[in-house]
Order: C-alpha cells, then sequence, then structure tokens
C-alpha cells in the first residue's frame, strides 16, 4: 500500500509537470501581449519592452519556463502581473469559498443522483424510470446562468427564505449548493441507473433474494456497495471541476470562489494566477482521483492496490 | 510627439487664490450613514500609479489626492492639493503651492517632498505604471530609467514645487488632476513594496478601514480630511463578484444603493418601463465613442474613397437601437460633450446607394472580402452581426472574428487587423480635453506596431497641427486652441480612418435613500459616483 501510494504520488508530480508545461507553452504562444495589458493604451513601445524586460518575459521559452519552476519548486508562485499581489496569497483567499461549495454542492449531487439513479433502475423501463431519466437529461443541459438565476428568484427575492447571494453563513451556502447538486445530479443518477442495473443482474443478488432478505437489505446491504464503485471514480473528477472554478454560479450567488478569479485573469492575460489557478486545480484532480482509488477497497474487499 | 513649435510669445503669469466657492455644496446633504456599492469584477489594486480600470478608478479617487482636481459633477479644473498655482510667462514651468496642514491616513503631514516623490515613483519604470506617458512633457522624462527620477520637479520649499516642462502642454494642469498624480506617503509605499495596492495611504476623503480579497472592501470617512464638511458619508461598502443582474435584485430589494456596473441590457426595457424604478436612473453624457477603425495600410482600406463608403454605409440608428437606445449617433471622434466638439458638422449621412457609387469609383463595383474583428461580450458580437449585414448591402463580405480582448488588443496593435469594432475597448477619456482622442488612437505615435492606433492612420500634417494646438499652453488662446483641434479631427473625418458609430450615454441608477444632485451620479471623472458628495437622505 505504502509503495502503491508513493508510486501514485510520483506519477502525480509528473502529470502536474506535464500540466505546467502545456500551460506555459499554450500562454507563451497565444497572440495576446501580456505586456500590454499591464502597461496601458497610451505607453510607447519604450515603456512595453523595458516592462517586457523587467517580467523576464523575454526570454526564450525554456528559459521563462525554468525560471518559473524554480520558483514553484520553493512553493512560489509568482506575483500577479495587474494586481501586484502574491499569487499563492490570492488563490488561499478563495480557496476556503470553493473547497466549501465543493463539498456542499457534491453532497447535494450524489443525495439527488444517486436516490434518482436507484429509483429508476429498481424501477427499470417504467414510467417512474422514463421521467427520472429524462428529467436527468433536462439537468445536465440546462444552462446554469438561467436555473442559477432562477433559483435565486423563487427562494431567495420572492420567498425571501434565503439571502440574495453572498458568503458567510450556511444560509448563504444553501442555494448555490442546491442549483449546483441540481444542476450536476443527472451525470450521477444515469451512472448509478447503469451501474445498479448490472449488480441487480447478478448472481449473488439472487442468492441475496432467495435467502429471503427483505428488498431494503439487498438493495443498501448488497447492491449499493458494489454498483456505488465507478460513482466514486467520478467523484475524483468532479472535484477537479469544481476546483477549476463554476464561473457562472458563483457570479450569479456572488460566491467568492476560484472560478472568478480564473475568469478575469484569462481577460487580461495575468499569466501567473492563471498558472497558479491550473496547477492548483489539476493538482485537485490528481489527489481527487488517488483518493478516489484509495477509498475503494475498503468498499470492495476484493480490490487491492499494487 | 516629435516636433515641437517654437513657441512665440506666451506671456502669462497666472496666480490663482484659494477657490473657496468652487462648489456649492447641497444645503439637504446630511452626514453619516452608509452605503452599498456592486461590481462583478474584483478590484485589482488601490495603487494610484497602477489602478486603471473601470472599478477602481472612482474609488482611488476618493482615497487620494493629486495637485489639481475637478469641480464634482463637472469637468472643470480646480486646485486640489495645491492651494494655488503659477505658470511661467513661457507656459514652461508650474510652480505649486502647496495647502499646509494635510495629513495623510497615517498622521504624518504632506509636503513637496511627497509630490516629488509620487512624480517619480510612477515615472519610474520600474513602478510598470500604466500612466507613466502622460508625464512626457515634464523635463527628465526621458531619463528616468536611470533611476534618477524627473529632474524636471524641483522642490522649494516645503510647501513649494516646480515643475519644469521639456514642451509646452496645454493639457498639464488635467494631467495633474489624473489619478496617475496622486500623492502618496514614501514611507507607506516602501514598507508595503508590491503590496500598496493592497494597503493604500493617501489624503483622500476616505481611507480603506477593510479589504476581504475577493468579497468586499469597506471605506470609512477620513475625519481629519482637508476638505471642510465632505464625506458625508460614514462608510462606503463594495460588494466584488456581484452579477449585475443579480445587483438589480439586490437594490429592488434595498440591499444595494448602486450597481456599479449599471442597468443590465436584458433589464433595461423592464426598468424603464416602471415610473418608480425610472425616477431612480440618472442619466448623462460620458467622455466616450464607439468607432469602427479601418486599417489604410491594408488593401483596399488604403483608398481613401472604401473607407468614405464603409462610413456612408453604416446604419448608426440601427446599431443605437441594439443597445436599447443607451447612445446618439456619432458624427465624429469627439464626443458632444468634449470641449472642441464640431458643433453642425453631421459626418457622413447613411446612403447605400452613394457608398455604392464610391465604391465603383475605387474600382470595386463587386465589392470585396474582409475581416471585422469584435470582442466577445455582449452586446459586441451583436453589433458586429449589423456592421457585417450593413456592408454586405454594399457588396462587402465581412467575417467576424469573434475574440477575448487581450486577442483583439494585439490583433489591432500588430495592425493584422482590416476593420475592428471598438465596443469593450473603446475610447473612454481620460481627461476632458480633445488632444486626448488623438495621440495614441489616430495620431503617429499611436500608429507604430504595438500602439493603440488600430487604423494605423498617420498624417504628418494634422500631427503637426496637433501639436502646435497643444504647444498653446496659453489660458487666453483657449479658444483658439479649441477651433485647431476642430480642424485636425475635421481632417480625420474627411480622411475616413474611423467610422465613428456611437456616443455612449451613462444610465446609473440609485437606491431611495441616496441623496446628492444627479450630476453626482453620472460624474464625468469619478465614474459611476461621485463618493465624496452623495448622501444618505
Amino acid at each position: 500500500m505504502a509503495g502503491y501510494i508513493l508510486r501514485r504520488l510520483i506519477q502525480s508530480a509528473l502529470i502536474l509537470l506535464g500540466v505546467a508545461f502545456v500551460t506555459f507553452f499554450l500562454l507563451f504562444v497565444l497572440p495576446a501581449d501580456p505586456v500590454r495589458q499591464i502597461a496601458g493604451r497610451s505607453a510607447t513601445a519604450e515603456t512595453v519592452e523595458n516592462i517586457r524586460q523587467q517580467l523576464g518575459l523575454d526570454k526564450p521559452f525554456l528559459v521563462q519556463f525554468f525560471r518559473y519552476l524554480g520558483g514553484l519548486v520553493q512553493g512560489d508562485l509568482g506575483r500577479s502581473y495587474l494586481q501586484k499581489s502574491e499569487v499563492s496569497l490570492l488563490i488561499a483567499s478563495r480557496l476556503p469559498a470553493t473547497l466549501l461549495l465543493m463539498v456542499a454542492a457534491i453532497f447535494c449531487e450524489l443525495a439527488i443522483g444517486l436516490s434518482m439513479g436507484i429509483t429508476a433502475a429498481l424501477r427499470r423501463d417504467r414510467f417512474t424510470d422514463q421521467a427520472l431519466m429524462l428529467t436527468s437529461f433536462v439537468t445536465v443541459s440546462a444552462p446554469q446562468f438561467v436555473v442559477s438565476l432562477l433559483m435565486l428568484y423563487v427562494f431567495a427575492v420572492k420567498l425571501g427564505w434565503f439571502p440574495i447571494g453572498g458568503y458567510g453563513t450556511f444560509r448563504h451556502l444553501v442555494l448555490p449548493a442546491i442549483t449546483l447538486g441540481i444542476l450536476g445530479s443527472g451525470w450521477y443518477s444515469r451512472m448509478m441507473r447503469s451501474s445498479m442495473i448490472d449488480v441487480m443482474r447478478t448472481d449473488y443478488i439472487r442468492t441475496a433474494r432467495a435467502k429471503g432478505l427483505t428488498r431494503a437489505r439487498v438493495v443498501l446491504g448488497h447492491a449499493l456497495p458494489n454498483a456505488i464503485l465507478p460513482i466514486i471514480a467520478m467523484i475524483g473528477i468532479d472535484i477537479g471541476v469544481f476546483m477549476g472554478g463554476i464561473v457562472v454560479v458563483e457570479s450569479v450567488f456572488g460566491w467568492p470562489g476560484i472560478g472568478q478569479l480564473a475568469w478575469q485573469a484569462i481577460q487580461r492575460i495575468d499569466i501567473p494566477i492563471i498558472m497558479g489557478v491550473t496547477l492548483v486545480s489539476a493538482a485537485a484532480i490528481v489527489l481527487g482521483n488517488l483518493l478516489a482509488d484509495l477509498i475503494v477497497p475498503f468498499i470492495d474487499p476484493r480490490i487491492r492496490l499494487r | 510627439m516629435t516636433k515641437f513649435l517654437t513657441s512665440t510669445a506666451l506671456v502669462l503669469s497666472l496666480a490663482l487664490p484659494a477657490m473657496a466657492q468652487d462648489y456649492t455644496p447641497d444645503p439637504a446633504a446630511k452626514a453619516g450613514g452608509s452605503i452599498t456599492v456592486t461590481y462583478k469584477d474584483d478590484v485589482a489594486t488601490l495603487d494610484p500609479a497602477i489602478g486603471y480600470d473601470w472599478q477602481n478608478w472612482s474609488m482611488i479617487k476618493s482615497l487620494f489626492d493629486g495637485l489639481m482636481d475637478y469641480v464634482p459633477g463637472t469637468t472643470t479644473l480646480r486646485p486640489g492639493l495645491a492651494e494655488s498655482y503659477e505658470i511661467s510667462a513661457d507656459g514652461m514651468s508650474f510652480t505649486f503651492k502647496l495647502r499646509p496642514g494635510v495629513k495623510f491616513h497615517n498622521g504624518r503631514e504632506m509636503t513637496a517632498d511627497d509630490v516629488k516623490y509620487s512624480l517619480d515613483r510612477v515615472t519610474n519604470p520600474a513602478t510598470q505604471s500604466p500612466g507613466a506617458g502622460f508625464f512626457a512633457s515634464i523635463a527628465g522624462y526621458d531619463t528616468v530609467a536611470d533611476g534618477n527620477g524627473l529632474s524636471g520637479v524641483a522642490v522649494v520649499d516645503p510647501l513649494t514645487v516646480t515643475i519644469t516642462l521639456s514642451r509646452p502642454d496645454a493639457t498639464f494642469l488635467h494631467v495633474m488632476a489624473l489619478n496617475f498624480a496622486s500623492v502618496v506617503p514614501k514611507e507607506a509605499v516602501e514598507a508595503a513594496g508590491d503590496d500598496f495596492g493592497k494597503q493604500p495611504v493617501g489624503t483622500g476623503a476616505f481611507k480603506l478601514a477593510e479589504w476581504t480579497l475577493g468579497q468586499k472592501l469597506v471605506f470609512a470617512k477620513n475625519p481629519d480630511y482637508w476638505r471642510a464638511g465632505v464625506p458625508y458619508l460614514d462608510q462606503v461598502v463594495f460588494e466584488v463578484g456581484q452579477e449585475p443582474v443579480v445587483a438589480l435584485l439586490r437594490l429592488q430589494s434595498g440591499e444595494v444603493d448602486v450597481p456599479g456596473d449599471g442597468i443590465p441590457p436584458a433589464k433595461f426595457t423592464e426598468v424603464m418601463g416602471d415610473p418608480a424604478q425610472a425616477a431612480r436612473v440618472v442619466v448623462g453624457g460620458q467622455l466616450h465613442t464607439g468607432y469602427i477603425t479601418l486599417n489604410v495600410t491594408l488593401p483596399p482600406f488604403d483608398k481613401v474613397e472604401v473607407r468614405q463608403a464603409v462610413n456612408m454605409a453604416i446604419n448608426k440608428d440601427r446599431i443605437v437601437q441594439i443597445i436599447n437606445g443607451r447612445a446618439t449617433p456619432a458624427t465624429q471622434p469627439l464626443p458632444p460633450s468634449m470641449p472642441g466638439y464640431t458643433e453642425g458638422y453631421a459626418g457622413y449621412a447613411y446612403d447605400v446607394e452613394g457608398a455604392k457609387k464610391l465604391l465603383a469609383d475605387a474600382g470595386l463595383a463587386d465589392g470585396f472580402e474582409t475581416e471585422l474583428f469584435v470582442m466577445n461580450t455582449d452586446p459586441n458580437p451583436r453589433i458586429a452581426q449589423a456592421i457585417q449585414q450593413d456592408l454586405a448591402a454594399i457588396g462587402i463580405k465581412a467575417s467576424i472574428q469573434n475574440l477575448a480582448q487581450a486577442n483583439v488588443i494585439e490583433a489591432g496593435s500588430a495592425g493584422t487587423a482590416p476593420m475592428i469594432w471598438s465596443g469593450g475597448m473603446g475610447w473612454i477619456a481620460d481627461f476632458p480635453d480633445p488632444s486626448n482622442f488623438y495621440g495614441p488612437v489616430l495620431g503617429c505615435a499611436g500608429a507604430a506596431a504595438g500602439g493603440w492606433n488600430w487604423s494605423k492612420f498617420c498624417d504628418a500634417d494634422l500631427d503637426a497641427k496637433a501639436t502646435a494646438a497643444d504647444s498653446l499652453a496659453d489660458p487666453a488662446k483657449a479658444a483658439e486652441r479649441l477651433a485647431m483641434w476642430s480642424d485636425v479631427y475635421m481632417g480625420v473625418m474627411e480622411q475616413a480612418p474611423w467610422v465613428p458609430v456611437f456616443n455612449e450615454e451613462r444610465y446609473t441608477m440609485k437606491s431611495e435613500r441616496m441623496g446628492g444632485a444627479d450630476a453626482l451620479f453620472v460624474d464625468p471623472v469619478s465614474i459611476p459616483v461621485n463618493y465624496d458628495y452623495v448622501f444618505v437622505k
């Protein structure tokens, strides 16, 4: 197990290195000049060149990349070109909000998605199944902006149950978490349904039924632990989506997540912030997947990690 | 600008006494209270040498002061930290007498050394200020890279500073009123280092009390502010990361006082159709022009007939309708509220047949294919489609390049874009003077690769005339100077490197409880609101 984790961690570091290289390269070849964004619209060519030199952006690609990497291994993500603040500080200030919303939203996705998926699988091909699958199709296709705004309008503005956006208390968290839960539940319900259908066909379920166990015990005690394995892998990927930022939902609910930071940085080619956010979210995906893989043996003892 | 007109006898010596009554305060104004302002985008920095955004421009105005300032709600200059100033007879030297007893937020008294330090700092290349270029007329600007500061700025005594120019500059007092010329205390800048933008210390009406990154900023009243009686508000809270539509909902429910991004297009008709809400909307002009650049170095736009034909082909009224009528069709580069605007000039009228004829004269009766670059945020792609249809009507097939702002700017600066719709990146004046619409966007200086003159238009005669106009620093010749500028822009229109499309108007919405003259809510300098003078009823 320890060997497995070590090997995976080394792999993860290599993946992150690759991500850093590719992102840095894409930003390098991008037909837009970060220096022009800093220098402003009245700057002379001389000023532009001066700033380019100060930031080392006149150096060849590999020199720039290794300089960045040098800072990175010392834990230095650099300073924002436009805000001048340390990137690590900017990311850290938004991380708690992002993590909180991520955990709450994944909880909602699972609560909604799994119950829909299980119900649909048990009522396979009947009206309930078709209605639920249609619902899941609608939720994954629904535009985030419209759904978020609708939720806010109905539950915050009209009914007044929740604050109109913002961050800080549990009541602020409920609406964005449920909105994301609804929007993301479709993937889980579809996955859960097909996984459950497969499991319900297996011999051990027939045996469990033959033993005379109650339907609830068959489903919850025997089918669910087996059907849930692919779902866990999916959560690992989901973590990455949330860490990369959910700009639209964040801005409708005024949630100070990492997505807004990334979005504004991309608009202004603020390379240190773009790199920082990309690496943090890539690290989260990698670690999320590693965690998912580590959890699996506890649920299914047949699986061993080597 | 490289050419100078040898200045003739500019005989003037002007001493302004402390102007006590430049602004009459609202008799109904009450002190106290707190207001909430929202923005979608985060505030990047509050360093006056760096900040150049929609959101932070007016915030910085309330935290800092410069030697010059504007009468609230107007474009009229008034002394700020300078109590009075004198201009030498040749217009090349400005002596500012500072107000005694002005204190920074850290309690220290402001002196002439701070003025020199601040100007040295903003022009030092290491500061990377986007506003450094505004100070190019100060003597010694060319050698600031040495790190010895501006030789043209001299401290005479603790309350007197003299600034010597290397060339006459009629706009110099406006430059001294820019945020970039704000006076900052050396010790606070050095203590904070690169983080000064997050820990600002100025002399302004408000001081930064709290900043929760990505969420909100709280400005608290500066009780020791040197202007008596202001600010009225105890506190201004800025909440960032707020979608404009949600900000409007919050305003309707009484949580927000001013939505900083204005009324979202999707809600505009609804708001203006409701008398109760429309009554709380203040409309005002702004120093803005939306235009299409035609790259005069790329055929067939090198032919003036083709550029004039495009000018005649664009149905500006229809484009104004696309943005809910929130603008007036433009006839020339300068907006109507800008000094130097040519009254009575009708511009190129919408005339499809005339445009076709001009194209035929240029030997392009069958039209041609080209590209129109546009920034990818609403309403710009919709406006680009209208332009595309108008061009199609005279046989020009324009394909739309819908890109992020930085990519459009790059294509424009590099000179690879035949046509650009300026929306979202257009020129909003830094200060209310006609010269500000010329140099970087229409002059030869901006036409080099990397410059903001996207049509790459460069006319030596017009440039010389512009330089001559800006050399008329004598206030007595202001009218003559404006007439020269008017001629420059008429010359530009003849050559038609731009299609001026519209002048946007500002619609600021406020909550019921906000008090203060309407002009404060569409202040041409403090956008969206002049925080120092508004109050809570």
